[in-house]
């Protein structure tokens, strides 16, 4: 048995980890209590075994590559961070891609990730054409919208529970280059943040980082970072077509002191953060895309700054029409506490692809909390906010929320569960969070 | 063929032999890979393919088979640019102790098969006047210890080989390189005790021979610790060395 966690470090559970070396070894790996981990981003408990966590990242192979159509076949432990690397300077990017490239197509696929352009051009799960699954009951099956669509449908976003991900047919963006035309909009409140946000849905890209720790009048205080591709009129004179993505150059060598992050240097780091912000708002200018998507990918390990007992990341939906008024009594809830970190992303969903995928038209809100105190029944009590607005929580990012608040928010959970049952009749495919939140007593 | 640069792996469906064609394909090289089992190579020349855009062969290669070696070479469809040397065998130096084909098999697959071979590319560059030989060694012939002699002294004569021969070859227009990766992340080390400071991933290992057959680099190793740890290591009287486990 081996200790693991997810990302947040919280929980830290046992579970005997496999790394098969061929599909034929996966197959044989699969027992009672299984699930596929890919690159162990997702932040809870999801890419854990009940008994038995399965290493997909030795799979990292690409099939085939049409340069014409962008169409990509590749193994499911294949990082977006390399797709990038390796597709992006002959111009194909990924469309979709979360706040980190370090994460498995296979994991992106059963988290169906969200960009900054969910808005507008939806999950990641939208851009798979099909999928190879080897099922609990020991079929590989190949998925798609057309052929075994449920059995599709249930793996968009099915967290890893309708078997293991072994391929992915997918569609990549063709690109003139590896920049982003950036455009900052400060929001003095949480109206206009929205409004702002609103106002963008024709942008490809839109998120809004907020100040959570201002108050009163400033509550909810924002900056608002737009995007488009770049075309290659816009680089500056001699700049690379395509940029370099850097490896994490500086990196957390230990785990901070849970002093380290307090309510001083907190509110030092958003006070200056808004107002460096601010001073950029209505220009516009060229980034690499490196920064843009992924602006904590350049500290390696920048989980340990929450200290050793590791991390929440809150994340939740709320359908369009409360939203304003749930997230404002949140942000106030947060506000007050004063200990909620500097990441605090709003953005606008569109609809999701998954039977059991997170986003839903709306706004998501996500915080981060050191684990540490009361954090527990606080969220508690943030969640069934998000409950009586119709609202749900990330799957990939939960760690802690209670059967009935999951069972509230994802109505569709029995279709799930029945597709599931008939994929995997003995229930072999298991993870830790499925134990926590799908299993009947 | 295209007039772009080539280079052969052999032991190419190592982690590190897989790093190493990647690197490679991704600087612009066509590739050619050799194993054992040729089928297995399969998804891998797919993949170099897919992303690279580069021509990739494949070639029946047993590091064991020395009889086979200059038909091997005489079937290559061309003589590349750089050849490197991964295949090795870690082996059970418990077993080694007292099992006489384990440790010849040792001692062949570390020593006698990569030197034999890579001396016989040798003749063939220095006769056209040019390439590149890269043999992966390993820090553990730097020193015989305890846990791994049988190993490292195979190591350690391909070390030996390697530096004799680069001190000949230069001479001709043909580069020789010697990699010690110190520990790294692969199918060979699973399950083993890694110190994680020392560590490196398998593509790591792959850049870093690129790059050292660039800079005409003559002894790499991968993680700059590693050299201070041997030269330590290198350095202890015998009468202490001999009553260290590890």
């Amino acid at each position: 048995m081996t200790l693991v966690s997810g990302w947040g470090r919280f929980p830290v559970v046992d579970s005997d980890v496999l790394r098969p070396r061929s599909f034929a070894a996966v197959g044989e790996a699969v027992s009672s209590g299984t699930v596929a981990r890919g690159n162990g981003r997702a932040y809870g408990d999801a890419a854990i075994g009940a008994v038995r966590t399965v290493a997909m990242t030795g799979f990292d192979r690409v099939r085939s590559f049409d340069p014409v159509t962008g169409r990509i076949r590749l193994e499911a432990g294949v990082l977006l961070s390399d797709l990038i690397d390796t597709f992006g300077p002959r111009g194909f990017l990924p469309f979709v891609v979360p706040g980190t490239r370090f994460v498995s197509v296979g994991g992106a696929i059963a988290a169906d990730v969200h960009g900054k352009n969910h808005h507008c051009e939806g999950g990641f799960g939208r851009y798979v054409d099909s999928l190879l699954l080897r099922t609990g009951q020991g079929e590989v099956i190949e998925a798609s919208r057309e052929q075994n669509a449920d059995a599709f449908f249930a793996t968009v976003g099915g967290m890893g529970l309708t078997g293991i991900i072994l391929e992915a047919t997918m569609r990549l963006r063709r690109v003139e280059t590896g920049w982003i035309r950036e455009r900052v909009i400060s929001a003095s409140d949480l109206d206009a943040a929205m409004r702002a946000l609103a106002a963008s849905d024709e942008a490809t890209y839109s998120v809004a980082w907020i100040d959570c720790v201002a108050r009163g009048r400033d509550l909810g205080r924002s900056l608002i970072y737009l995007g488009e591709h770049a075309g290659r009129d816009e680089l500056a004179d001699g700049a690379d077509v395509f940029p370099v993505g850097k490896d994490p150059g500086l990196s957390v060598p230990v785990d901070l002191p849970s002093l380290a992050l307090n309510r001083a240097s907190i509110r030092a780091f958003n006070e200056l953060y808004y107002r460096m912000g601010a001073r950029r708002a209505g220009s516009s200018r060229v980034v690499s895309l490196y920064p843009y998507f992924f602006p904590l990918d350049s500290i390696g390990e920048w989980n340990r700054i929450y200290g050793k007992r590791g991390f929440l990341q809150h994340q939740c939906v709320i359908p369009e029409a409360g939203a304003r008024a749930v997230l404002g009594e949140i942000l106030d809830r947060v506000a007050r506490r004063g200990d909620a970190s500097f990441l605090a992303v709003l953005k606008k969903l569109g609809q999701g692809d998954g039977i059991l995928s997170f986003p839903l038209p709306g706004y998501t809100l996500a915080l981060d909390f050191p684990v540490k105190g009361d954090i527990l029944n606080f969220l508690d009590e943030i969640d069934r906010l998000v409950v009586a607005a119709g609202g749900r929580l990330y799957l990939a990012k939960d760690a802690r929320q209670s059967r009935a608040t999951f069972a509230a928010g994802y109505p569709a959970l029995q279709r799930f569960n029945a597709i599931c049952k008939s994929l995997d009749p003995a229930g072999n495919i298991r993870s830790k969070l499925s134990q926590r939140l799908f299993d009947e007593v | 063929m295209t007039s772009r640069k080539s280079v052969l792996v052999l032991g190419g469906s190592s982690d590190i032999g897989r790093a190493a064609a990647r690197a490679f394909a991704k600087a612009g090289y066509d590739v050619a890979l050799a194993g054992r089992d040729v089928a297995a190579l399969e998804p891998d020349a797919a993949d170099l393919r897919a992303r690279y855009n580069v021509e990739v062969g494949l070639h029946r290669f047993d590091v064991l088979d020395t009889a086979s070696f200059d038909g091997f070479v005489a079937s290559l469809p061309g003589l590349p640019d750089v050849v490197i040397s991964i295949v090795g065998l870690l082996g059970v130096q418990e077993n080694a102790e007292s099992d006489l084909a384990h440790a010849s098999a040792i001692m062949r697959s570390n020593y006698e098969g990569p030197a034999l071979i890579l001396g016989l590319f040798a003749e063939k560059f220095l006769a056209r006047g040019s390439g590149t030989l890269v043999g992966v060694s390993s820090v553990a012939g730097d020193r015989g210890r305890a846990s791994n002699y049988v190993y490292g002294s195979a190591k350690a004569g391909f070390s030996a080989f390697l530096s004799g021969l680069r001190a000949r070859a230069s001479r001709g227009g043909v580069h020789v390189v010697t990699v010690k990766p110190g520990f790294v992340r692969t199918r060979m080390t699973e399950g083993m005790k890694l110190i994680g400071p020392l560590t490196v991933e398998a593509p790591v290992v792959g850049d870093a021979i690129l790059a050292a057959v660039e800079n005409k680099t003559d002894v790499v190793y991968v993680s700059g610790k590693w050299r201070l740890v041997m030269l330590i290591i290198k350095a202890l009287p015998e009468a202490v060395f001999k009553k260290l486990k590890f």
